[in-house]
């Protein structure tokens, strides 16, 4: 395969980024971001949510153009104007959603679009999984390479996708959160096989939220925050980067510059549930979702529960356990002292729970609908008569009631809902549960897609909502809204709980710690 | 209201483009018949008129059916068949018997009436549409695939029914639901006006209207805000029976007949109608109106053509063209609606 040609330059940087800024309508995405990868050497990319990497990497995989900055790579100048130009000057992105055919086999995969062919132009099978068993062998496999892709676990799949890429000949390998969805014993694995495309010189870009793997096994890191570099931390005398410099350098912002504290508490009440020793099932239909090892939680009246974890914690697969939306294996849950098993929302919801779900767009909105018949979906019953017919006056003077109560800002209760910013139609969801007067309401990712001005409004409900006395959970990536808006804060890890404190002693660092670090104590 | 944030909400007055949105495919309507008229004024003479409005009220029926089924995102590709099953159910309660060659020479008043034959048709239609339904929801099979299998098995089920041949000859007070008439207005017609009312009634005004809606606009959504979505979908699936077993009971009577193979090809015409009258494959999104003006606007379309002497070849092409340019339409009237 003709490569462009490439001038041998071992010291030299092989990628440097150069004040790289992206804007997205007014937005700041990215701001003035320098950094350089060297051949042979893994370059760890941190940072919060949000913080601004998945925007540095669609720039580098070709998805986007920056706004501005340069970027160079092997000497030359990088603009790549799709996915495939930038796959072929020799930079490969392997994404957390693997971009393998799941029907097709190892080798079609590894080949696809230039499997090798014979005089006649049909396709030599035999070259072709010839050349896949030792593509396969770079990266430690084993496997039969005419073993379609569905058949493998996540890891061999992860680990074709490298091979594909060395084929390609590429010099740099960005990899996005490769380990989220490994086991321990995987995970291992992986990085060994890193150290050994490291040794034979290949780049490698490793994107991540696992402190301790980065630590380990890279030699610098770049850490972005807000949008910006917030430094670039070096590997000194062959010793791991110490964790405490990365977790400073990743949250380093005063919690209270952007949430202030919504207002005045009132103290807990009584506790509403009592959740002992859940656990869950892996769900065939979800294979990656986390498994709930053993959780006890318990949500008091008037308190709001602040769970912070990371992806793939398993607080998103706590929320839908306890709604009745996923199975639940083992353990209770006691609703006001008295046992429950909720099998579905609909039976979750006639107990009084209510979930406010982390994607608005697919699991809480009806786009095509009015907004008054999104805020009724989950109160259909109080506003119909025995006879099922809807009594919409009281329907709408309810909505309209909300739309003052919450300052809700839409043009008539007719107004199809996708027209509202996503603050607006995060609040007519929230009155969609008000409506329902629920004991207990889980709110997931509060201020997803919400913007910032919209923000402090939608926490200031979520206050209000605790001071009439509900039990309130909220789960969100973003600390300094954990920070803000709870009462008490419970840290998620790998489906378990690994600490709880109340709000006025937690800080970002030792919220990152617990929820980031394997079996280690936060710096109290 | 005090607001600290930003940007203000878009409006959502009428513009032309929602008006043509809603009322596109009535327009439409309008402007055929106009058409129609100005070739041949006899086209709207009242008989004429009738004429098509008793044309449309079988497969009308059964589209007010499939208009809750497609709402929820479903199909239902089984109605054909399930209505002459439904069909044939009727003439042998009516009759009291199945077998062919007893079909003429049995006098009508041997069987059970009209009253038990409507009552088995519905039954038979619903609980066909319910079983399908279940295994929509319980098996987890695409409706499209459960009721192509539908399709066959329901014409399978008629032929063994009937033997392959037709029952005929039912009492006069059956054939009065196909062929008499209240003043000058056919029968058929004031069955489908009235069931099309209900529908729009039960579709609007109802909190089961409300939940299809929902469940078609976002199932995921409906189901975390505690519908219990299999239980609407099973029901819309028995409703398009129902309405299968409706309409095969006043096909029969206007028929005077029970045929095995009727219904065939049905379903596209009913489908052709839903969404013509701008109800949405992808759930949601549409209304009883919009599937009765293009159940009219098929009619229109057939009876028009026939009446200027097109082919019934043609007559396909025709409809076949103005079912995508229907479809292509909503879409680009969307698209503009939205910038």
């Amino acid at each position: 395969m003709a490569q462009p040609a490439i001038a041998p330059n071992a010291s030299g940087p092989l990628l440097e980024v150069v004040g790289v800024s992206k804007h997205f309508s007014g937005v700041i995405a990215l701001n003035d971001v320098s950094l350089d990868v060297r051949p042979g050497e893994i370059l760890g990319l941190m940072g919060e949510n949000g913080a601004g990497k998945s925007t540095l990497l669609k720039i580098l995989s070709g998805a986007q153009p920056p706004t501005s900055g340069r970027i160079s790579f092997a000497g030359a100048d990088y603009r790549p104007a799709t996915p495939n130009d930038a796959k072929r000057m020799g930079i490969v992105t392997i994404y957390q959603e693997l971009s393998l055919i799941p029907t097709l086999t190892v080798a079609e995969n590894i080949f696809i679009g230039r499997a090798p062919t014979g005089p006649l132009g049909l396709v030599n099978w035999r070259r072709m999984n010839e050349a896949t068993r030792d593509i396969i062998a770079r990266v430690g496999l084993a496997i039969d390479p005419r073993t379609p892709v569905s058949a493998l676990s996540v890891a061999e799949q992860q680990m074709v996708e490298i091979a594909r890429a060395l084929s390609l000949e590429s010099r740099l390998i960005i990899m996005d959160e490769p380990t989220s969805a490994l086991t321990e014993s995987e995970v291992t694995r992986l990085l060994s096989i890193m150290d050994r495309l490291r040794s034979e010189g290949v780049a490698i870009m490793f994107v991540t939220h696992r402190l301790e793997e980065a630590s380990q096994i890279c030699d610098r890191m770049t850490v972005l925050r807000d949008g910006r570099l917030a430094g670039t931390l070096v590997r000194e005398n062959g010793r791991p980067i110490p964790l405490p410099h990365i977790i400073e350098r990743m949250v380093g912002r005063a919690a209270s510059d952007l949430y202030a504290r919504p207002s005045e508490r009132h103290a807990a009440g009584p506790t509403r549930m009592r959740v002992r020793g859940l656990r869950t099932v892996r769900n065939p239909d979800a294979p990656h979702a986390v498994v709930l090892n053993g959780v006890d939680l318990d949500l008091n009246a008037g308190e709001i529960v602040g769970i912070a974890g990371l992806v793939g914690s398993g607080r998103t697969e706590l929320a839908r356990a306890i709604f009745g939306a996923d199975r639940i294996a083992a353990g209770s849950i006691e609703l006001d002292g008295k046992p429950i098993s909720p099998r579905s929302p609909a039976d979750a919801i006639a107990l009084g729970i209510g979930l406010v779900p982390e994607d608005r767009k697919h699991q809480a909105i009806f786009a095509m609908l009015g907004i008054q018949h999104n805020f009724s979906t989950a109160t259909l019953d109080t506003w119909s008569n025995a006879l099922g017919f809807m009594t919409e006056a009281r329907e709408r003077a309810a909505l309209l009631d909300f739309k003052g109560q919450l300052s809700i800002r839409m043009a008539s209760p007719e107004q199809q809902i996708d027209g509202l910013s996503g603050g607006n139609q995060q609040k007519v969801i929230l009155a969609r549960w008000l409506a329902r007067d629920p004991k207990v309401l889980i709110v997931d990712e509060p201020t997803r897609g919400v913007d910032v001005g919209a923000k402090s409004e939608v926490h200031q409900i979520l206050v209000q909502l605790a001071a009439r006395g509900i039990a309130v959970m909220v789960i969100s990536s973003e600390l300094p809204e954990i920070l803000a808006v709870s009462d008490r804060i419970v840290t998620m890890r790998q489906g378990r709980i690994t600490g709880e404190m109340p709000a006025p002693e937690a800080t970002e660092e030792n919220l990152m710690a617990l929820m980031a670090l394997d079996r280690r104590q936060g710096a109290h | 209201m005090t607001t600290s944030s930003s940007a203000p909400e878009p409006k959502s007055g009428p513009n032309l483009f929602r008006i043509l949105k809603q009322f596109g495919p009535l327009i439409f309507l309008i402007v055929l018949i106009a058409v129609f008229a100005a070739l041949k004024p006899s086209f709207i003479d009242p008989i004429n008129v009738f004429n098509i409005m008793r044309q449309i009220s079988i497969t009308g029926l059964i589209a007010l059916g499939m208009t809750f089924v497609i709402l929820t995102a479903g199909i239902d590709l089984s109605v054909g068949s399930l209505l002459a099953f439904c069909g044939m159910v009727a003439a042998i309660v009516a009759k009291g018997g199945a077998a062919n060659t007893m079909s003429l020479s049995a006098g009508p008043e041997a069987g059970l009436g009209w009253f038990a034959a409507l009552l088995a048709a519905l039954v038979v239609g619903s609980v066909a549409g319910g079983v399908q339904g279940v295994a929509i929801t319980r098996l987890k099979v695409p409706p499209f695939v459960v009721t192509l299998g539908g399709l066959t098995i329901f014409r399978g089920l008629t032929l063994t029914l009937s033997n392959g041949g037709p029952i005929s000859g039912f009492a006069p007070d059956f054939r009065w639901f196909g062929t008499g008439l209240v003043g000058p207005v056919p029968v058929p017609v004031i069955i489908f006006a009235i069931a099309a009312i209900i529908c729009h009634i039960v579709l609007r005004y109802t909190r089961f209207g409300r939940s299809v809606y929902a469940v078609g606009g976002n199932a995921e959504a409906a189901r975390l805000s505690g519908l219990r979505v299999d239980r609407i979908l099973v029901s819309v699936y028995v409703i398009v029976g129902f309405f299968c077993g409706l309409a095969a009971f006043v096909l029969s009577a206007r028929l005077n007949s029970a045929e095995a193979v009727a219904g065939m090809g049905y379903e596209l015409t009913v489908i052709s109608a839903v969404v013509i009258g701008g109800t949405s494959l992808f759930g949601g999104i549409g209304s009883v109106g919009g599937t009765v003006v293009g159940a009219a606007l098929i009619g229109v379309l057939q009876n028009g053509l026939q009446f200027n002497n097109v082919s019934s070849y043609t007559q396909s092409i025709v409809i076949g063209l103005i079912l995508i340019i229907a479809v292509a339409f909503d879409r680009w009237l969307k698209s503009r609606a939205r910038s």
